[in-house]
């Protein structure tokens, strides 16, 4: 084991200039060469060596968030928008563990992204040093693999590894701890891009029985359904989904997960299903005879009551994840594979099924239970609040949200016709994911309008980053849907726990976001009726050099409809109010 | 009751010899125990060792479970990077072994008693001292707790056990 020291005297006499390099370099590099444009940092003592090396480097950037919370979101948000692996860069202990929240939020959705923390020097582990943490001990449950290096030789490899691991398979994130020794000490960098790990081999190809078995199914179905989740949005599946399922015409209900996965604008689209999923898509789950699952894991949210969840149904299932395939629920049908890969076999196989009188039920249902927005002239709806932003937006932006009712709200009544174009914390709700989220994807995509819709709450969490978003001129709009209060806790309370409103009220501590946002140099604006958010809106989108801050003052105690309540079964809806 | 491949019937709630065959890291055998600790599993024992080849190690999980929860940790197991194989041996034939060392107090008088159940066990007085003997016994579980069973009235001072260990048998005929 080297010790500083001796690293710093090393660099006497390299063998070749350019091959010979530093930790650092060899970090700085690899991920050049693997690509990476973008990383979300902030330095401390034991990454200080790679921050020197980053001084003079201009074909990266570095953005400086404000909290390493927000810069594992960001990261997260930027994966999620590009379908590229996010990077982090933290200093050892406290800036570790504060990426803890986003790396878990990152792994119960699947994103990929790579972690590097700093950490105290090899001689030093252990020792309780200053800034110290076991960062790889405690990430291990949260992380898809994680590594401490111990040899700088091992450096470069590790870190192609950690790509590798991150974006194959189903995604995840992935931890890189780096001890300050192993970026000062000196090795030969390879070059050397293939990486190969004999114990991962993840499935691709589906099985060609199952397949034939799942195309039978669909042909002969009499009331078929697609259930599609996040792993159609993360395997980039969402053409070979279109096409099948328009060229069967087989109706599509979508998680929270898989919005924008398949097009809300086609016919064959019954919105998302779940907890405060629209009523036909749950009505048409709970009836349905051959249910396709595609990149989804029955999540508690999406099935309601297990034994009363589609009850009726062979239930074919396509995941890449064999141990989401019969964890939750049982399966008739499991194929392992990419869904990318299976979905067009399955095609080229299936028959169209003749289904006119389940679309005439469907069709029913949709007529007679859409999904309601209230008239309000004085004050503002939150439903109206995020249909006008999907008007605004012509259903092209990037949704970002936080977590709770406006989430809930803006799943339901923001038309999502592009994938990748949804991003929330669907497995962890992370409050507090969606403002720096928003800013990865828009630094991510820079050509796409990126809208925040938040609470007060969730937006308060992580609201110093309006610092980061204003220095770089992020130019998101931020959509504050303010009902003073922590909405969907307050929902439960009044529907679960007799209205004891037990500190989920924020109002008097609430500050005036408008004035907030001008402090930092963001724009603001405040609309308290329909017709103020139309102008607000209108300004909005014109603002294009600096974040822009609305607050939009909403029906205080407007409750989340349809839902269905907790140990109920799917097709138990409460619509609304009696 | 559930019939398994070979034509066995199998409880529900029976106990499972999963053999896994992992890269001889630190990490990866905190990643298996993690699976258990974190998704409510239950281990019986675990033991670990170095494998066949030397970057290899073989680890072998005694647990029970009904079948889906056995089909969940077969899969979790899997899912770990540094998992290359994970075997559930139950419903094949294999060969278990455990060994357990037991320090008995033993009298003058109860002394040659302990060392004709020994004898039965084919166990080893491996430390013999006025008032203890100290007993290497190996075997399958069953006859580990039989042992333990025996010497129990004679009053058991300690016991250290390895867990099991377990490998696949080659000769699948009847017997």
């Amino acid at each position: 084991m080297k010790s500083i020291d001796s690293a710093e005297t090393d660099d006497a006499t390299p063998s070749s200039e350019t091959a010979f390099l530093n930790g650092a370099e060899i970090l700085i590099r690899t991920l050049k060469d693997i690509n990476v444009d973008t990383i979300f940092g902030y330095p401390g003592g034991a990454v200080l060596p790679v921050y020197d090396e980053l001084f003079d480097v201009h074909d990266l950037n570095h953005v400086l968030i404000r909290h390493e919370q927000a810069g594992s979101h960001a990261a997260d948000g930027y994966a999620r928008a590009t379908g590229k692996p996010g990077v982090v860069l933290v200093t050892s202990g406290p800036g570790g563990t504060n990426t803890v929240t986003g790396i878990a939020t990152a792994a119960m959705d699947s994103i990929p992204m790579v972690v590097f923390t700093g950490q105290v020097p090899t001689n030093m582990i252990g020792n309780d040093a200053f800034q110290e943490a076991d960062i790889v001990g405690i990430t291990r449950p949260i992380t898809k693999q994680n590594y401490l290096v111990k040899d700088v030789n091992n450096l470069e490899r590790v870190i192609r590894e950690a790509f590798h691991v991150a974006t194959s398979g189903r995604p995840g994130p992935v931890l890189v701890d780096l001890p300050k020794d192993m970026i000062q000490n000196k090795c030969q960098y390879s070059g050397q891009k293939e990486v190969s790990i004999p114990s991962y081999k993840p499935t691709r190809e589906g099985h060609s029985t199952q397949i034939s078995k799942a195309a039978h199914l669909l042909s002969n179905a009499k009331k078929p359904l697609i259930y599609a989740g996040g792993g159609v949005v993360l395997g980039e599946a969402w053409k070979e989904l279109t096409d099948m399922a328009e060229r069967l015409n087989i109706p599509v209900t979508t998680t929270l997960m898989g919005l924008g996965g398949f097009p809300e604008g086609k016919p064959q689209s019954l919105g998302m299903l779940g907890m405060h999923g629209t009523y036909y898509a749950n009505m048409a789950t709970t009836e349905c005879d051959v249910l396709l699952a595609v990149g989804a894991r029955f999540d508690d949210r999406v099935t309601g009551r297990l034994d009363g969840f589609s009850p009726n149904s062979k239930k074919i299932h396509i995941d890449i994840d064999p141990s989401n395939i019969g964890k939750n629920v049982p399966v008739d049908v499991p194929i392992v594979g990419d869904v990318k890969k299976v979905l067009p076999a399955i095609d080229r196989q299936a028959q169209k099924p003749a289904i006119d009188d389940w679309w005439d039920t469907i069709n029913t249902w949709k007529k007679e239970h859409p999904l309601i927005i209230p008239e309000s002239s004085d004050t503002i709806k939150p439903q109206l609040m995020v249909q006008r932003i999907s008007e605004v937006t012509n259903g092209e932006a990037i949704v970002v949200t936080d977590v709770g009712q406006h989430q809930m709200w803006a799943a339901q009544h923001y038309t999502f016709n592009h994938p990748q174009s949804f991003l929330s914390s669907g497995g962890l709700g992370t409050m507090g994911y969606g403002f720096p989220a928003a800013m990865g994807a828009a630094l991510g995509c820079p050509d796409r309008p990126v809208v925040c819709i938040t609470g007060d709450g969730g937006f308060q969490m992580t609201i110093y980053e309006l610092a980061t978003a204003v220095e770089y001129e992020i130019p998101i709009k931020i959509a504050i849907m303010n009902n003073n209060c922590l909405g969907m806790v307050r929902q439960w309370q009044e529907l679960f726990y007799n209205k004891r409103y037990s500190h989920s009220i924020l109002k008097k501590g609430n500050p005036d976001f408008v004035k907030l946002a001008e402090s930092y140099g963001a724009a603001g604006f405040r609309a308290s009726n329909p017709k103020e958010m139309d102008s607000v809106l209108e300004q909005a989108m014109e603002i294009n050099d600096r974040p822009v801050v609305m607050d939009f003052v909403v029906e205080e105690f407007e409750n989340c409809y349809p839902m269905v309540p907790s140990g109920a079964a799917l097709n138990e809806m409460v619509e609304g109010e009696e | 009751m559930k019939i398994s491949k070979n034509g066995t019937a199998k409880s529900t709630n029976d106990k499972h010899t999963l053999s896994v065959l992992v890269s001889y890291n630190l990490n990866a055998l905190l990643r298996i125990i993690g699976i258990f600790s974190g998704k409510g599993f239950e281990i019986d024992s675990i033991s670990f060792g170095s494998g066949k080849e030397s970057n290899l190690a073989r680890i072998t999980i005694t647990t029970h479970g009904d079948e889906q929860i056995i089909e969940q940790i077969t899969k979790q197991l899997h899912k770990i990077i540094d998992v290359v194989k994970v075997n559930d041996l139950t419903y094949d034939s294999f060969v278990e072994r455990e060994l357990a060392l037991i320090k008995v107090n033993a009298t003058r008088s109860s002394r040659s008693e302990i060392m004709q159940i020994a004898q039965v066990f084919r166990a080893k007085v491996i430390d013999i001292s006025p008032q203890k003997l100290a007993i290497e016994v190996t075997g399958n579980r069953d006859k580990v707790n039989a042992f333990i069973g025996m010497l129990d009235p004679f009053g058991i001072d300690e016991i250290a056990r390895t867990g099991s260990v377990a490998l696949k048998r080659e000769f699948e005929g009847t017997v």
